[in-house]
């Protein structure tokens, strides 16, 4: 019995501006001190103003366009009602019904999925629990001592949040998931938010039902993921729950779910109260936003490359593979150097003789960064301004093993050389000895002396065995520290051998 | 006219505590103010646009972000700090704390 799933996603991220949403306190979430960015705004008190941020706007629109939304004309900040300790005015300014962005889409991998809205609001504070255990006695004061409590902190209180409603066109945990990542990328691009959903400044929610006919099941929410990973996982063990309560004949109750990583199953969070009465209403305190035509064109004209330009354009230039490609995209400051590079050995490509040359150091280029590189940053960050190999000494190390002026093996050591001590190729590989061994008299000596000691695979490569020449060449590879041209090699064996 | 539950549900939602007397007494004048709006709603507003923008003064509207033009009623993405006074009487002002943090019952 196949089941139609339903799902849609509510994502919520923190924008990087400099200020507040409504107030000039200072958005910075590594703030450690608590309620330290607040101000009487934010706090509210009393008499007190909002103003809006004009960069938070500019971000919300430039996402809109960039997930082809339609930006609103007019568009309006409401007041959402509702009492709890994180939110100091007793309701959060939001939008309800004049939304910025509306109507959009974004690909992924195997479909389109629709962007009912993306909107603008005010964050909440952060609330911390703790529970004291009960003493048998009670304080001196009379009150029992160990009642638990909670702390809030006001620096996130004001913060500009985004709010982003997809259209419930996803039907699975790993199209969840593949939505969440592209639209993390987006982000970080557009330089809208840094999108780091382990440190709650992308939060995603999960909507999700299931039908058995062509009515919607109970939407069920999903609420507490933490990553990328605990997404698709729940989601695809919700979408196994609900469908195993309907094969038995049972309802699904419309609720609120959490994600218990260890347990890796959803679990009930609490009963949906009726729903909360916001009792919505226009912003008094605030104008409604005109915007203008020129507005939007100029935020247009300013927008960054979204990734999938950028896969479209790495692909054209540099002919990588979709794995590479991928690989910048995700890692963009790694590809901001990667284009440094190859541009340094254009000019020198473009007089090379054999066609697809360019093509070709591109490559070159894009293996030693995914392999090599990566692998002696051991995890770290790739920050160009502490990385000691500069872009030109790249490319120059490039054009040697282009050229074959090392072999392979002589590249990667001269490549974490470079990596520690930040030096030019040619320099290194001078001071080394790593050049490879131009006299065919020095060759022939290193030669010699193997055929000595292997007498054995000597004999094994005269009666017909291939792979003898192989193993006596890589000997004189080990003897001559990877120095040898392993072609060259080759041939004088034959030669000697004869 | 409204109904007892009625008032009572928009009292709890605004968190006040009303008594019977008061409840009786709400019914009434909210009753009398929803009629009044009633009257209000039924004039003809379709062709008349509301300009809120000559209406709302704000302050810092400024006019040249960047390379923006500005957008009427808002202000520059600029965090101004705040003086350590002014934080630390927000601070003073807290009913109940602990440490910087701001104390409530518990939350479950």
């Amino acid at each position: 019995m196949t089941y139609k799933v339903t799902i849609g996603l509510e994502i919520h991220a923190e924008l990087k501006t400099n200020s507040k949403m409504f107030c000039s306190c200072k958005n910075d979430p590594d703030e450690k001190r608590p309620n330290y960015n607040i101000c009487p705004i934010c706090m509210a008190h009393p008499g007190t103003l909002p103003v809006a941020n004009e960069a938070a706007i500019r971000k919300v629109i430039k996402t809109g366009l960039a997930l082809n939304c339609e930006i609103a004309r007019e568009s309006k900040f409401d007041r959402k009602n509702y009492f709890y300790p994180d939110l100091p005015k007793g309701y959060q300014i939001s939008q309800y019904d004049q939304p910025l962005c509306e109507k959009g889409f974004l690909q992924i991998s195997d479909r389109m999925i629709g962007i009912t809205r993306i909107h603008l609001e005010e964050d909440t504070g952060r609330l911390m629990h703790s529970a004291q255990e009960g003493r048998a006695s009670s304080s001196a004061d009379g009150r029992p001592d160990g009642e638990s409590f909670s702390l809030v902190d006001y620096n996130r209180a004001g913060i500009p949040l985004m709010e982003l409603v997809t259209e419930p066109d996803i039907t699975s945990g790993k199209e969840a998931r593949e939505f969440a990542q592209e639209l993390q990328i987006i982000l970080r691009y557009l330089d809208v938010s840094s999108a780091d959903m382990e440190k709650g400044q992308m939060r995603v929610e999960v909507n999700i039902s299931v039908s058995k006919t062509k009515k919607l099941g109970t939407k069920v929410e999903i609420k507490n993921l933490n990553s990328f990973r605990v997404v698709e996982k729940a989601v695809d063990f919700e979408i196994q729950r609900q469908t195993k309560l309907l094969d038995a004949g049972e309802k699904v109750v419309q609720e609120t779910r959490g994600w218990h990583d260890k347990k890796e199953i959803t679990f009930l969070q609490r009963e949906k109260e009726s729903a909360h009465d916001y009792r919505y209403f226009p912003e008094p305190d605030l104008p409604t936003l005109h915007l203008k035509e020129d507005y939007i064109i100029k935020i247009k004209s300013h927008m960054q490359e979204l990734p999938d330009q950028k896969r479209e354009r790495f692909e054209k230039e540099f002919g990588l593979d979709k794995d590479s490609i991928e690989f910048f995209v995700t890692n963009k400051d790694l590809s901001e150097y990667y284009e440094k590079v190859v541009s340094e050995f254009e000019e020198w490509t473009s007089e090379q003789e054999k066609a697809g040359a360019h093509v070709k150091a591109s490559k070159l280029v894009a293996n030693y960064l995914i392999s090599d590189i990566k692998g002696l940053l051991v995890g770290k960050e790739f920050i160009e301004t502490e990385f000691k190999i500069t872009a030109e000494n790249f490319a120059e190390f490039i054009k040697m093993i282009y050229k074959n002026e090392i072999s392979s093996k002589v590249a990667k050591m001269v490549l974490v050389e470079m990596f520690n001590t930040g030096g030019d190729p040619s320099e290194i590989v001078l001071q080394n000895n790593w050049g490879q061994i131009k006299d065919v008299g020095e060759l022939e000596k290193i030669l010699k002396e193997v055929i000595e000691k292997n007498s054995k695979a000597v004999l094994e490569y005269k009666s017909g065995k291939k792979n003898a020449l192989q193993f006596l060449v890589g000997q004189v590879m080990a003897k001559s520290r990877g120095t040898a041209n392993p072609e060259k090699v080759s041939e004088l064996f034959i030669k000697l051998l004869k | 006219m409204l109904s007892k539950e009625e008032v009572k549900h928009i009292a709890d939602l605004s968190r006040l505590k009303l008594s019977e007397k008061e409840i009786e007494l709400m019914q009434k004048d909210l009753s009398a103010v929803l009629d009044y709006f009633n009257l209000l709603k039924k004039i003809d507003t379709s062709k008349i646009k509301l300009e809120t923008e000559k209406f709302v003064s704000t302050v810092n509207i400024s006019h040249n972000f960047e390379d923006f033009d500005g957008l009427l009623g808002t202000r520059k993405d600029e965090a101004i700090h705040q003086s350590r006074e002014v934080v630390e009487k927000l601070i003073q002002a807290f009913p109940d704390k602990k440490d910087d943090y701001i104390k409530v019952k518990a939350i479950l």
